[in-house]
């Protein structure tokens, strides 16, 4: 009966996500007087998960899941929820699990209720906050199947330390030929640059930055943070920046602790897609745009004069603070 | 080649989002609907294989007559057929088991959804139906090919891409990518005219269960006043992104 929850690892370490999963499942699982597994799958350091309430890990160490495989996936988390009896199981909201999500819940004859931003409000019946309308405003959302599902949003329940001694134990499922009919042929992923998803800084460049070649000043400052880098949609149209960069309602979603946008007017578009952000910065030279409504702090200025001289500033600060 | 595309209606992206009866109930007053623009993306994919490679190309939504007009202006854009199951789309699981009946029916080789519609980002109708139906799935598709029963895609992950092939039948949950922006169509007059003539089949919902409800909505708490700081005092802004924010 205990709550499960599937952890990613990227190269045998687990995700950030994957440990705010376990944070989330802990949390429900205090709620029905129940303890969290997790599953891993070829991940390396199993015991670390004990740190954020994990009890128990089924640890698979299987080649055949070197790829990530949304079947396959499902397939082991299926198993492994019917081994423990789960009803409820927590995943988080990368990209995989994303996909693997929805081919679970058919598995498991499940609800799935995506997006969730805090605990449920109420085990029975149990009632999910969750962003829609693209984090224009929340839907509760009751799960009324034997077997739930929730989907938690980066970066809204965070991380929870609650150290429990985490028991791993070998998870072997079997897995079938058809969990394999959709192949990867190959993954393209820089692995030297801080990506939107995982970010907890994006600096973001708009069409008032005029053209490609003044990016690197946004560069820059992102480097300087750590930060990802991304765009308005326009930009990504006009071919200045790559699509993979565009944010918003039609592009990436931003969940980030900072979202610095350099030149960039605030369209209700635009907004809905990084508003899951803690803080915002807008740096405009008009005050009038409607940013300004939307963020934290503002700097109401020429981005040519202002973004070189917030970089020089961090610089002297990083290294006054490091 | 047999495609589907699942149409979502949903509200514009400009729409203010209010709600009524005591906040559980979405209000449409003075919203205007159109095709959810990850399904567009697919639509206008579809177009291509249409008019490269022959395929026929049916359009399906689960709703209720209102959005009857977002059907029509998929066929204006250029889809052969429509198929509207005569249902409310209540939640994912519903409305996959109610397009999966028509996938079922109609023998499909290629069904393009969007990764999520934009009002209730479920995220999760293009997965489950293809479970359902036993097709192959590929998520958040930004890159689509078919030769012969062969489909090669490519799929947006965390930080990159990632290259993948599958036999048909194939569901996709497509988005921008699959074609640019500027390939998207207006339907033009002709379009529209014809559209007009062509059928819209509305056929009665298996009756699908859905697992999850909208109980309530809420609006986000309005937001305090933005901190302004001077331009040349951008100490300032580190020391509250540093102290206030702990973001720095
Ligand atoms: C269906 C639909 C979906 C959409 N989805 C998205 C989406 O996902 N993401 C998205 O971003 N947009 C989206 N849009 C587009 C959106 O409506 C806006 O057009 C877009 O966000 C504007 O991009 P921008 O802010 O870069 O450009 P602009 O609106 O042109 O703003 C540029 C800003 O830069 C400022 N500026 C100019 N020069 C300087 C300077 N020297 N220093 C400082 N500031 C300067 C200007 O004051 C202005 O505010 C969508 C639109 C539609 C219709």
């Amino acid at each position: 009966m205990s709550v499960l929850v599937y952890t990613e690892s990227e190269n045998g370490k687990f995700k950030k996500a994957a440990y705010e999963a376990a944070s989330y499942a802990k949390g429900i699982a205090d709620q029905l007087g129940t303890s969290v597994t997790a599953v891993s799958v070829n991940a390396e350091d199993d015991a670390s998960l004990g740190k954020y309430g994990v009890r128990k890990v089924l640890k698979v160490s299987n080649d055949k899941l070197s790829k990530f495989n949304a079947d396959a996936y499902a397939d082991v988390l299926t198993q492994a929820a019917k081994n423990e009896d789960a009803k409820v199981v927590v995943l988080s909201q990368t990209a995989n699990d994303k996909y693997l999500a929805p081919v679970l819940a058919v598995n498991l004859e499940a609800g799935y209720a995506a997006n969730a931003v805090a605990l449920p409000e109420s085990t029975e019946p149990f009632t999910v906050k969750r962003n829609a309308f693209t984090n224009k405003a929340f839907n509760f959302s009751s799960i009324s199947s034997d077997v739930k599902i929730v989907g938690v949003s980066k970066n809204a329940y965070s991380l929870k330390e609650n150290e429990t001694d985490a028991m791993v134990e070998e998870f072997s499922p079997s897995l079938d030929e058809s969990d394999f009919s959709v192949n990867v042929e190959s993954v393209d992923k820089a692995t030297d640059k801080v990506t939107i998803a995982d970010a907890e800084i994006v600096v973001s460049g708009g069409r008032g930055l005029k053209g490609p070649e003044n990016w690197g000043m946004i560069e820059d400052l992102a480097d300087t943070l750590g930060a990802a880098t991304a765009c308005s949609k326009p930009v990504s149209d006009m071919g200045w920046r790559p699509h993979s960069e565009h944010v918003g309602q039609t592009g990436k979603p931003v969940a980030a602790n900072l979202y610095i946008a350099v030149g960039i007017s605030g369209a209700i578009q635009h907004l809905a897609g990084i508003n899951a952000s803690k803080y915002k910065v807008v740096i405009n030279n008009d005050p009038e745009a409607p940013f300004f409504k939307a963020a934290d702090y503002g700097i109401v200025g020429d981005a040519f004069e202002v973004v070189p001289q917030l970089t020089e500033k961090l610089k002297e600060f990083k290294a006054n603070n490091s | 080649m047999k495609i589907l595309v699942c149409i979502s209606h949903v509200p514009d992206t400009t729409s203010k989002i209010n709600f009524t009866e005591g906040d559980t109930k979405f209000d449409t007053n003075g919203v205007q609907f159109v095709i959810n623009p990850n399904d567009e993306f697919g639509l206008t994919r579809a177009m291509w294989f249409k008019e490269k490679q022959g395929a026929s190309v049916d359009v399906v939504n689960v709703g209720e007559a209102d959005t009857e007009p977002t059907l029509r202006k998929a066929l204006a854009i250029g889809a052969d057929n429509a198929i509207r199951v005569n249902t409310p789309a209540t939640d994912g699981f519903q409305v996959a088991k109610e397009l999966a009946k028509v996938a079922q029916d109609g023998g499909y080789d290629l069904i393009i959804a969007g990764r999520e519609s934009i009002d209730y980002n479920g995220g999760m109708v293009p997965g489950m139906l293809a479970k359902l139906i036993k097709a192959n799935f590929v998520n958040t598709c930004v890159s689509l090919e078919v030769e012969g029963d062969k489909a090669t895609a490519i799929r947006e992950i965390d930080g990159g891409k990632e290259t993948l092939t599958a036999n048909l039948p194939l569901v996709i949950g497509g988005q921008k990518g699959l074609v640019e922006e500027s390939d998207l169509k207006i339907p033009n007059m002709r379009g529209i005219m014809m559209a007009r003539k062509k059928p819209l089949n509305v056929v009665e919902p298996v009756g699908a269960d859905a697992k999850t409800k909208a109980e309530k909505f809420a609006k986000p708490a309005p937001k305090g006043d933005v901190k302004l700081v001077d331009k040349d005092n951008l100490d300032e802004l580190i020391d509250l992104l540093h102290n206030d924010a702990k973001a720095i």
